[in-house]
């Protein structure tokens, strides 16, 4: 059999494919966001829902003490229910910001939404098409993270708040 | 007791395999034309004894005997009769007992219906399919044993996963691995040709029948498997740009050029090196399909049946065939003269074959450049329809009027006429365009110009036909039903895409949503309670603000108890102009239900459409064997 050029590419490429199947086969698939929990989050940047100029980006909540980043959208049951829970929080610590991400509305409605049940949020962000939330690792919504000013997830809420997780977030941010 | 039996059917399945390999080694250095009688024997009673365990293992799930580990966890007492044979398959064990299954019958088959091709050749493809039968035998008995036994009998099995409980999915598997595993009698069967040096025009003939087999009955799963998720996974579509549907494809796209390049093998003996890659790709992308699939690779609706271990040695097995394949395509290849007219047949499915290899190429990217990019950089990404769609979609159009035009060329070289011929049918199709244009809205650029092509690739279908009709020969008929199907397809997954409506919504009981051509009205909901499962029924009222017309609508929410699982059964109205789609899905603690309400129009000309380019394959089948 003779070399040639061509018999060396399609060579190396099957070996790099097979290869590349074989490492991955060691990698665990199972999605968990559980492991986000002690890890920084990654850089984001979203805009005001209802003013298009103003920024927030993951270096903007280094000023709070503590951060809870809530996704929530109008069209969303539970996030109703969790979020008396929420207006909670934020008049009892003042030290946690809540940051609202409005995940996949329509303005008026997310408008609507808090105009009905109240604005516990010191910025809401519009993440229209859902981009965003995907770099936290949201399966759906209500979703919450709890950060510190390094920016670690110190609590993940899959599901709406409630009255024990809100005990808890208010022990952890003491 | 019907462990032992099946265990000891399939160890002697491999043993015949290795005694055939020894006496078919044996018989090649005899140089007289028959192959031994005793070869012929050891093969049948390999079919028998392979196809005997499978019904070992059909009896056990008959019988719910949970003495078998694999019935224990498919089946259940409560699950209806027809779910239990279906059960057989259902799991990975009994799928891959399956796999075996038909790599053994289509041994036998091909050994005994090619009595009049080179026994050489004929001795090594034996050898080739043997080898494979060994192969995943082993994987069978050592790692996927569907007749390991357990100890002590548990009184009652953990159920089959209610979303495979569907009369299409049921059919599904089989269909598929008629269709994948049948492709390898054909990469033995270039195993063998390349080292038999039996090549050219009588290598076509011996594979042609196989080849259209497989091709059918891919073509056809894949079908099934698309109706299966519209009617059950409950997503509201027909085709998802899934990595697993992209697996299926790939094999697709191979056999589809390689049905079409055997022709010019068999016509104008040219190509055979082609054609000899395309046998050995097709099955390679098959058992690589099979091992993303089964591994967890892939992430995806059919990961209940992975697991690494088994990806390890489908991984050792398939990177030793494609080794092998290569090296003895290497060591074997001739050179060969190509000599083509532009204005014949075969640079026209030269050309079809370059745009398979198109599509295979991307959707091959589209499927492993996110595996590559998660185990070297860790990154997730998912690959989806808007990249499919962009690359793909554009290449349909030329890819079409070739489909139309291609056929009516003679081989070698031809002074057809059909300039005007084609001017005037692009001007009709380009009419007819402007008339759904005018009449029901407007689309983009490239949606007319699909339009365009599939309306001028239908048309020139039914001159075809009717050319068929005033001269009665019939030769021609598949290919013009699978083409015109095509473009049927193309045409009714447009309009489709085109005009289809959506509207995501909650509701709870009692209340009305308004949309712009229907009011939905949620009237009430039942709780039904059925062999194997709980059903929550919902009644919806819908008024078609058109004509007024009321229609029901039921979906489902069923709540199954072995194992505890929740489905969303859709409820769909079928009709010959449109479908409407309606799921509900319970949002959890509160009274609101998630409503999912669409209509689809010619939904059911797409399934349709896509059973003619099948039907096709099956016509020439049934007509050959009638010219034979």
């Amino acid at each position: 059999m003779k070399i040639s050029i061509l018999k060396v590419i399609i060579f190396s490429f099957i070996i790099f494919s097979l290869s590349i199947f074989w490492l991955g086969l060691k990698i665990n698939n199972n999605y968990d966001t559980k492991s986000l929990i002690g890890s920084q989050i990654s850089n984001f940047q979203l805009t005001e829902i209802n003013n298009d100029e103003q920024y927030i980006s993951r270096e903007d909540l280094r000023k709070n003490k503590y951060t809870l980043i809530n996704f929530f959208a109008s069209w969303c049951a539970p996030c109703r229910t969790e979020h008396k829970y929420l207006l909670s929080l934020s008049n009892k610590n003042k030290e946690i910001k809540i940051v609202g991400i409005n995940f996949k509305d329509k303005k008026i409605n997310a408008n609507n939404f808090l105009k009905e049940l109240g604005n516990p949020y010191g910025f809401v962000g519009e993440d229209a098409d859902g981009k965003t939330s995907i770099l936290f690792g949201i399966y759906g919504i209500p979703e919450s993270i709890l950060l510190n000013n390094e920016l670690i997830v110190i609590k993940k809420i899959i599901g709406p708040i409630d009255q024990i997780q809100h005990d808890e977030i208010l022990r952890l941010t003491q | 007791m019907l462990s032992n039996i099946g265990i000891g059917l399939l160890v002697l399945v491999l043993i015949l395999s290795f005694l055939t390999i020894y006496y078919a080694s044996s018989d090649l250095k005899i140089s007289n034309q028959s192959i031994k009688k005793s070869i012929y024997k050891l093969s049948l009673f390999q079919t028998t004894f392979i196809i005997l365990s499978f019904f070992a293992l059909i009896i056990g799930f008959i019988n719910s005997d949970f003495s078998l580990i694999n019935v224990y966890e498919n089946s259940h007492t409560a699950k209806p009769f027809f779910y239990k044979i279906a059960g057989t398959w259902g799991s990975h064990e009994g799928s891959l007992l399956l796999w075996v299954n038909i790599l053994v019958i289509f041994s036998y088959l091909f050994l005994v219906f090619n009595h009049n091709h080179n026994k050489k050749f004929r001795l090594y493809t034996l050898i080739f399919q043997n080898i494979l039968i060994v192969g995943f035998l082993f994987f069978l008995l050592l790692n996927s044993n569907p007749f390991n036994s357990i100890y002590p009998i548990p009184s009652e099995g953990l159920g089959l996963n209610p979303i495979l409980q569907d009369p299409a999915l049921a059919i599904h598997p089989p269909l598929l691995y008629i269709g994948f595993v049948g492709c390898s009698i054909y990469f033995s069967a270039a195993m063998g040709s390349l080292l038999s040096d039996y090549g050219g025009k009588l290598f076509a003939l011996s594979i042609k029948t196989w080849v259209k087999i497989s091709w059918c009955f891919q073509t056809l799963g894949i079908i099934v498997g698309s109706i299966w998720a519209y009617y059950e996974l409950g997503w509201g579509g027909f085709w998802f740009w899934d990595p697993v549907e992209n697996a299926s494809l790939l094999p697709w796209f191979a056999i589809t050029a390689l049905m079409h390049s055997l022709i010019v093998l068999e016509k104008r003996n040219i190509l055979y090196s082609w054609v000899i890659i395309l046998c050995l790709l097709t099955f390679i992308l098959s058992v690589m399909g099979t091992f993303l699939v089964r591994s967890g690779i892939l992430n995806s609706v059919h990961t209940f049946a992975n697991d690494p271990s088994r990806g390890i040695y489908i991984l050792s097995f398939l990177s030793l065939m494609i080794f092998s394949a290569l090296i003895i395509f290497f060591k074997n290849q001739k050179k060969e003269k190509y000599n083509f007219n532009l204005k014949s047949k075969e640079t026209f499915i030269l050309a079809n074959n370059w745009f398979m290899a198109f599509f295979l190429v991307t959707v091959l990217i589209g499927m492993l450049y996110p595996i590559f990019l998660d185990v070297l950089t860790n990154i997730k990404i998912s690959v989806g329809p808007p990249f499919f769609n962009i690359v793909i979609i554009p290449l349909v159009v030329p890819f079409m009027f070739l489909m139309a035009i291609g056929p009516k060329f003679g081989w070698i070289k031809s002074q057809n006429k059909i300039f005007y011929k084609i001017l005037f049918l692009i001007l009709g199709a380009i009419v007819v365009n402007l008339f759904i244009l005018y009449f029901f809205g407007k689309y983009s650029l490239m949606s007319n110009l699909i339009f365009i092509a599939a309306i001028f690739l239908i048309l020139y279908s039914f001159l075809d036909i009717k050319k068929i009709i005033n001269n009665k020969n019939k030769t021609e008929l598949p290919r013009i039903i699978s083409h015109l199907g095509f473009g049927l397809l193309v045409f009714f997954i447009g309009i489709n895409h085109q005009f289809s409506l959506e509207e995501d919504f909650n509701l709870k009981v009692g209340e009305t949503k308004v949309t712009n051509n229907f009011n939905i009205n949620f009237e009430d909901i039942k709780i039904k309670e059925n062999k194997n499962y709980k059903a929550v029924i919902g009644n919806f009222k819908l008024t078609n603000l058109k004509n007024n017309l009321v229609q029901y609508l039921n979906p489902e929410i069923r709540i199954y108890s072995n194992p505890e699982t929740l489905t969303y059964e859709a409820a769909i109205k079928t009709k010959i102009t449109s479908d409407l789609y309606l799921t509900m899905s319970n949002v959890s603690r509160s009274a609101y239900y998630n409503i999912k309400f669409q209509k689809k129009p010619f939904m059911i000309w797409i399934w349709i459409s896509a059973l003619m380019i099948s039907l096709g394959g099956f016509i020439q089948l049934i007509f050959r064997k009638n010219e034979n």
